[in-house]
């Protein structure tokens, strides 16, 4: 399978295999209109199988986002054809307007125009809870 | 200027130093009685409230201080539909501090996200009510002579009440307390409460359904209320109110020093016939209440 270079764009890489398809929905990248190959299952060293995004554009990314659905994953920008940024994407310590607040009372669910913002509480277990109310994120 | 959402947000110095400045204004109310002169305090109740809103008013009135406010959100903007952001940055403009109590979690962070005046959670749907651990702390320290080296037992409805939930927090940082927490099992502790507070500091603490098997070995025992506001079913409320009342008969197996407290109001789970007996302290927690939240409004108006 051949998937031609990129010369100015961005590659997800490092994907956990099977997660793919949830940041390309994530990132809302079925509306650019540059060409985007999403790989599943490519061979890895590192990890066994994984997924790869190639975006043949740079766009903005919420790295924060990424580093909450997955994180792990590694950002590439390509300019000129060649690497000119690798950034590992750590779980990040605040996310916002990324999941949305599920606890019936929490204030977010009458005001429609407050972001909704999770802290991460317990780095080891993912936990993460509503600034405001402090729920755990499902 | 510094808002106060959260108990956990004071230290523990902190509260010892407001415990010890409401001792004084209880000794000396004279010397506080113009502390506040020219202040406004602006009480924005979203929700209906008797001891808190008026404890707040009367400890503004008795630093010298003045009020304004509404009780109820129909008598507010928000029945128009006004967000609490937009509420807040106009009294911000009328009102030197504001306390606020909202039906809804998390509304007083936001309204603290708004405005340069300190706000004062005055109670948050079944999250946070810090002036009430505040008022709670203030009691034990003066039934007890401490805060410290207690056993206290927490009954009633464990998993909504805001009060028990900032109380275990906030006591979770004195030495030596032992929880025990009486509740019937569809309204026990929330799991991350035991796993970030009790469990995390290795703190001593017994669950159980029975209140006359805890009875015993109790310093104090915080009485709470199965609220109704907080149950989306009436089956599920009308099964649950009645699991603990409070009578003479099950004081008996009680410590003769038993300090009995309850953040009222009480519906029927202490018989008024407990309200005779030298152990009941919850109309003393009440009039504490007003003391502490004067330490409390000076504090953070930066009054001396």
């Amino acid at each position: 399978m051949i998937i031609g270079q990129i010369k100015d764009g961005i590659v997800i890489d490092h994907i956990t295999a099977g997660h793919g398809m949830n940041l390309y929905n994530f990132l809302g990248l079925d509306k650019l209109d540059c060409q985007v190959a999403l790989i599943k299952n490519a061979e890895s060293v590192k990890m066994g199988r994984k997924d790869i995004i190639k975006i043949d554009r740079v766009i903005d990314i919420d790295m924060n986002a990424l580093g909450y659905l997955d994180p792990g994953v590694t950002v590439n920008i390509i300019k000129d054809g060649k690497l000119a940024k690798r950034q590992s994407i750590d779980i990040p310590e605040r996310i916002e307007n990324v999941i949305k607040c599920k606890n019936p009372r929490c204030i977010t669910t009458v005001e429609q125009e407050l972001p909704h913002i999770f802290t991460l509480k317990d780095k080891e277990n993912r936990v993460y809870r509503c600034l405001y109310c402090e729920s755990k994120a499902k | 200027m510094r808002s106060l959402i959260d108990i956990q947000e004071l230290s523990v110095n902190e509260i010892d130093e407001l415990i010890t400045v409401a001792n004084d204004i209880i000794d000396n109310p004279a010397k506080y009685s113009e502390k506040c002169k020219g202040k406004i305090l602006a009480t924005l109740f979203f929700e209906p409230s008797t001891r808190t809103r008026l404890s707040f008013e009367s400890a503004m009135f008795s630093l010298g201080g003045n009020v304004l406010g509404f009780s109820e959100a129909q008598s507010s903007s928000s029945a128009k539909g006004e967000s609490v952001a937009d509420t807040i940055k106009t009294v911000g403009y009328y009102a030197d501090i504001i306390a606020m109590r909202h039906p809804k979690e998390g509304a007083p962070m936001v309204a603290a996200m708004n405005t340069d005046i300190p706000v004062i959670n005055a109670g948050d749907g079944g999250h946070n009510h810090p002036t009430q651990t505040l008022t709670d702390l203030l009691t034990i320290q003066r039934e007890k002579g401490r805060v410290n080296n207690i056993t206290i037992g927490v009954c009633g409805d464990l998993k909504f009440g805001r009060t028990v939930h900032s109380l275990i927090g906030a006591m979770s940082r004195y030495e030596n307390v032992k929880f025990v927490l009486i509740s019937p099992e569809e309204l026990k502790v929330p799991e991350y409460i035991k796993q970030t507070v009790l469990e995390a500091k290795n703190l001593e603490y017994v669950e159980t359904t029975s209140l006359e098997d805890a009875m015993p070995e109790l310093d104090i025992l915080y009485m709470t209320r199965v609220q109704r506001e907080r149950f989306f079913n009436e089956q599920d409320y009308i099964r649950l109110k009645d699991s603990y009342i409070l009578t003479p008969q099950k004081l008996e197996a009680a410590k003769e020093d038993l300090c009995i407290m309850h953040p009222l109001p009480r519906v029927n789970e202490i018989s008024v016939a407990v309200d005779k007996d030298p152990r009941a302290c919850y109309f003393r927690q009440v009039n504490n209440g007003k003391f502490i939240r004067m330490a409390l409004i000076m504090k953070l108006l930066e009054v001396k």
